[in-house]
């Protein structure tokens, strides 16, 4: 079996839409926040590998003048300098998502997902001093608020 | 079920990914704007490294707001943290191999730092890079004594003070009829490592300012509160 | 060359992969650093060795000590 179709530009941009793909994934269908963030970064990771390689040209050199010599092509500094801040922005928001997640912890005791939006529902019904939904996963079966309150809703909105 | 949704989903995007890129085209990727930069970069900033040059000339106002993104998230960061409390348990007393490595450590990085920072026009590197190394030269003695802390405000004088640089820069380059930002003082000889006007001194602004603001994050992060 | 990259490739593949499968978070975070230090070579392979140098300072230095003091104070630094 022949390996042509595995040349270099396919091994590139496989790896930098592997990357986003396993990282859409994981904020897709993890449930837990630190798994979320994981995902969070591992698409940054791919993201980052595509722009620069929308540019790349093989039998480029770095753009970088070494003893006065210019080279004949050069690779594109416009994308890496995108991609330099992209990392740098990426660190930043990072660390936001990390200390969020550690009030989150100290707020609900839980970094589960699911858990935390129970919580939180469960809060803002107490808050609005109205019963919570019996699932939020599954449509409820019965309105339990009295029809009179859904006519005053209505009527006040 | 949630699972096996977000899993059709993925195969989705992966199959309408893989279509996209058959029909990508390599031959005629190169952007007109690279091309221009390259041909002309040298003789307008004097420095070396391109992609130096494109962070702070031709996208100078970029790089100021990515700094004011970066101070922003370290400040969010601070503030979501807290501080920590007088009668917060301390953490175990590091080992003699740590401090003492770490005092050994501490000259070199900052060294280290310095020197990517300040050939950041001739060679790979630059001010977020070696930035990056001072912060973590600065935040060695906090993992070593665990009962010291960093002096916040003195990194959010030393950080107001280099983004004060940085703009002051760009103000006078304005004040002497270019444009906010553009290169100043003399270009030098290409390769040198006094040349490129004022890009180093931009670089260096760059560098302390992302240094402190990491050290200063890095020590809320160190400090907030264990739970266990 | 290829080859080389070929390999690099799977293995950051694979590491991602078992950054979303391992129960243990300091073995994730080990994996994901493994994922930057691919990512930093393959910078180095399209000519960007600036972001080669950034990548590997701040996303397999900086990010990996950020997560290891947030998983501290989250209580996950040991698997459960």
């Amino acid at each position: 079996m022949s390996m042509e179709f595995l040349d270099g530009n396919t091994i590139l941009y496989s790896a930098a839409f592997g990357l986003m793909l396993i990282g859409i994934g994981g904020i897709v269908i993890s449930n837990h926040l630190m798994r979320i963030i994981f995902g969070i970064a591992l698409l940054e990771a791919g993201a980052n590998l595509l722009l620069l390689l929308s540019t790349y040209h093989e039998g480029a050199s770095a753009p970088i003048i070494v003893d006065g010599i210019i080279p004949a092509m050069m690779a594109d500094p416009v994308p890496q300098a995108l991609v330099l801040t992209a990392i740098v922005i990426g660190v930043g928001i990072l660390a936001l998502a990390l200390s969020l997640a550690i009030r989150v912890q100290r707020a609900y005791g839980t970094l589960d997902m699911r858990e935390v939006r129970l919580r939180l529902e469960q809060e803002i019904c107490d808050e609005a001093g109205i019963e919570m939904p019996s699932s939020s996963e599954k449509p409820a079966e019965v309105i339990k608020t009295p029809v009179n309150s859904v006519v005053q809703q209505e009527s006040g909105s | 079920m949630r699972r096996f949704t977000a899993a059709l989903f993925l195969i989705g995007l992966g199959v309408m990914i893989a279509a996209i890129y058959q029909h990508m085209d390599f031959s005629n990727t190169a952007l007109n704007a690279g091309q221009a930069i390259n041909s002309v970069a040298a003789q307008e900033t004097g420095a070396a490294n391109f992609v130096t040059s494109v962070v702070l000339a031709y996208r100078g106002i970029d790089t100021l707001l990515e700094l004011t993104i970066l101070f922003t998230a370290a400040m969010i960061g601070g503030m979501v943290l807290g501080k920590r409390r007088v009668d917060a348990p301390r953490d175990p007393d590091a080992g003699f191999i740590l401090r003492t490595g770490a005092d050994l450590l501490f000259p070199l990085l900052l060294v280290v730092g310095l020197y990517i920072i300040l050939h950041g026009h001739l060679t790979p590197g630059g001010g977020f890079q070696g930035g990056v190394i001072l912060a973590s030269a600065f935040f060695l003695p906090l993992l070593a004594r665990p009962g010291s802390s960093i002096n916040q405000d003195v990194i959010s004088i030393v950080e107001g003070l280099a983004g004060a640089t940085f703009i002051l820069i760009g103000l006078l380059a304005m004040s002497e009829g270019y444009e906010f930002l553009s290169p100043l003082f003399d270009k030098g000889e290409l390769g040198a490592l006094i040349s490129a006007g004022s890009l180093p001194v931009l670089y260096l602004a760059v560098g302390i300012k992302v240094g402190s603001e990491l050290a200063g994050l890095l020590a809320h992060l160190a400090e907030a509160e264990a739970v266990d | 060359m290829e080859v080389v990259v070929l390999i690099v490739v799977i293995v950051m593949l694979l590491s991602a992969v078992a950054v979303m499968l391992f129960k243990d978070f300091l073995a994730a975070l080990a994996a994901m650093t493994v994922v930057s230090l691919g990512l930093s070579f393959l910078f180095v392979v399209v000519r960007a060795p600036d972001v080669a140098m950034t990548e590997a300072a701040i996303g397999a230095g900086l990010s990996s000590l950020l997560f290891a003091l947030a998983l501290r104070r989250l209580g996950l630094w040991r698997s459960q």
